[in-house]
């Protein structure tokens, strides 16, 4: 069987962002760029479930402009077959990009496809919930272990009251929560084998998508800053001020 | 006539305070009407709690046996039934409304609004972008408007309400390819639940292990506060994930937050920036979580427990 894993090119998580003074957005010339956190994740969880042996093939797909090969070449590096690049300069919101994944499965028929549960920039969490729904497929977001038993997965998903676990028939859609597992490091010879793995570019007006209507972003600003407050010397000092305050 | 729908978050005895924050969002879109839907196995119980949430004028009770457990691909069929009859859908942005929204949201062909932190109007929203480093305004394009709150955003809407209960029958086809196999919770006992909590106690990293997390919980247990951590203590094995606080985790608004060994990660701190009070106690003089706290005190944090417990 095969797995699509969807990734996203965004800020790097380390990098301090900086909205824009004019409400345009956040500054992105010259920062650091990585794939999606959430989305490495999810690359490793097919990469560990293809080396079990329960699946043959491992392709990855984004949808952007061309600099987010760089992500696909880094997801070739970890392990992945082979990557497929949806080319837009558009921005792409959830449910377009949804409707584009689905356009990607009809064509690969992959068993899972496998997403991080959100993207560090927009912080949605929506893509494989709406593949789910387009594709009338099962979902089991928020992963944080997978098991593969011939034509159903048990997932155990992190949710607010612990730990849930879904058994899902295949075809389905996996989002990856944090502690689903720790991607693997790029070893060099690893980067050099993965400039010659196929890369496929496919024009996103040949794949017939219907752009979803979309959200407007209409200004960008920075959050209220939370200002520092005081250091206290003392237990005593502290229990003072927290009773003046009726906190205790 | 322009309504609203809010999806209950309950445990199939219990209304989830969520809810009665969802319902405030969704009472300052000024619409005609908020009206609260229960999807349940046997949720008359549940519905009498929503009847009770100040602003709501109609509970919508859809009983079926399939909506035992809260899962996504069973409820959305339903919602996008119920849909119809309104022009806002609205449930908390917690891993309940988060798994389901968007599902709802696809079928339908319309765009979701994450994490409605502010109403401006009807169709305009500001939202948190960049793990809440950014606060965008957005604007949801014209019909049905679709979205999630950020439940710390909100007070819960008051308890003195007293809408009708109407039972709803949904005649609609359920897929047949999940299977709910069980739920373990992470046992935080008789403690307030994190996301309702007056006061918060939490630990980090510093905390060293699941041993030493005892006088975390003997710490809230005095001052009946619920127990948050760190994802650096939750994923060093110290306490089970549903105590996490931050942007993958829980988003909380407490009034007091009292963080004990934590650093301050920029994850963690997008979790706790509407609590009202944040005490920091933590050896590192130049930990982050300083650049935010009401009172910091730079000390180590298993004295200050013990000196704090004789002082209260």
């Amino acid at each position: 069987m095969k797995i699509l894993v969807g990734v996203k090119r965004v800020v790097d998580f380390n990098v301090r962002i900086q909205v824009k003074p004019d409400g345009s957005g956040v500054a992105t010339d010259g920062v650091k760029m990585s794939m999606n956190p959430f989305d490495e994740i999810a690359v490793e969880e097919a990469l560990r479930i293809k080396e079990a042996g329960n699946a043959e093939e491992v392709i990855v797909a984004t949808i952007g402009p061309k600099a987010c090969q760089e992500q696909l070449r880094t997801a070739l590096a970890m392990g992945a077959d082979r990557a497929i690049h949806v080319l837009t300069d558009e921005e792409i919101q959830p449910l377009t990009g949804a409707r584009i994944l689905k356009a990607l499965a009809d064509k690969e028929s992959p068993k899972i496809v496998m997403l991080g549960k959100q993207a560090i920039d927009d912080d949605n969490n929506q893509t494989a919930q709406m593949l789910g729904a387009l594709s009338h497929w099962p979902q089991a977001t928020f992963a944080s272990k997978v098991k593969i038993d011939g034509d159903t997965a048990t997932v155990t998903r992190e949710v607010d009251a612990g730990l849930e676990t879904l058994s899902v028939d295949l075809p389905a859609v996996i989002s990856a929560d944090l502690r689903l597992n720790e991607p693997r490091y790029v070893k060099l010879p690893d980067i050099m084998k993965a400039k010659r793995k196929p890369l496929e570019v496919i024009e996103i007006a040949d794949l017939g998508v219907e752009v979803a209507p979309a959200v407007k972003v209409l200004k960008t600003v920075a959050p209220a800053k939370r200002e520092a407050g005081i250091k206290v010397e003392s237990v005593t000092e502290l229990v003072t001020a927290l009773k003046e305050k009726g906190l205790i | 006539m322009s309504k609203v729908l809010v999806i209950a978050e309950h445990d199939g005895s219990n209304l989830n305070g969520s809810t009665a924050r969802a319902v405030s969002c969704a009472s300052d879109l000024g619409l005609d009407a908020v009206d609260v839907v229960v999807l349940a196995a046997d949720g008359s119980a549940v519905a009498e709690q929503a009847a009770k949430i100040t602003g709501v004028s109609t509970v919508l009770l859809v009983q079926n046996a399939a909506n035992e457990n809260a899962v996504a691909a069973f409820l959305a069929p339903q919602i996008e039934a119920l849909a119809v009859d309104y022009s806002h859908v609205l449930a908390p942005s917690t891993t309940f409304g988060k798994d389901l929204i968007p599902r709802v949201a696809a079928h339908l062909g319309r765009p979701q609004i994450s994490d409605i932190m502010r109403v401006e109007s009807a169709t305009v929203f500001d939202r948190p972008v960049y793990a809440g480093n950014a606060v965008v305004t957005v604007e949801a394009p014209e019909g049905l408007v679709i979205g999630t709150v950020r439940t710390a955003s909100y007070k819960a809407a008051s308890n003195d309400g007293s809408a009708s209960v109407e039972t709803r029958s949904v005649d609609v086809a359920l897929p047949s390819h999940t299977r709910f196999v069980g739920l373990e919770s992470g046992g935080g006992g008789d403690r307030p639940d994190l996301q309702a909590a007056v006061k918060v106690v939490s630990g980090g990293r510093g905390v060293g292990s699941e041993e030493n997390f005892k006088v975390i919980y003997s710490l809230a247990d005095k001052l009946g506060a619920g127990v948050g951590a760190s994802r650096a203590a939750v994923d060093a094995g110290f306490i089970p994930n549903d105590h996490q606080v931050g942007q993958t985790g829980k988003i909380i608004a407490p009034d007091l937050y009292m963080a004990f060994g934590i650093s301050g990660a920029i994850q963690h701190l997008a979790g706790i920036k509407d609590a009202g009070t944040i005490v920091a106690v933590n050896k590192d003089a130049d930990a982050p979580i300083f650049e935010v706290a009401d009172y910091g005190l730079v000390a180590d944090l298993f004295e200050v427990i013990e000196e704090l417990e004789k002082a209260l």
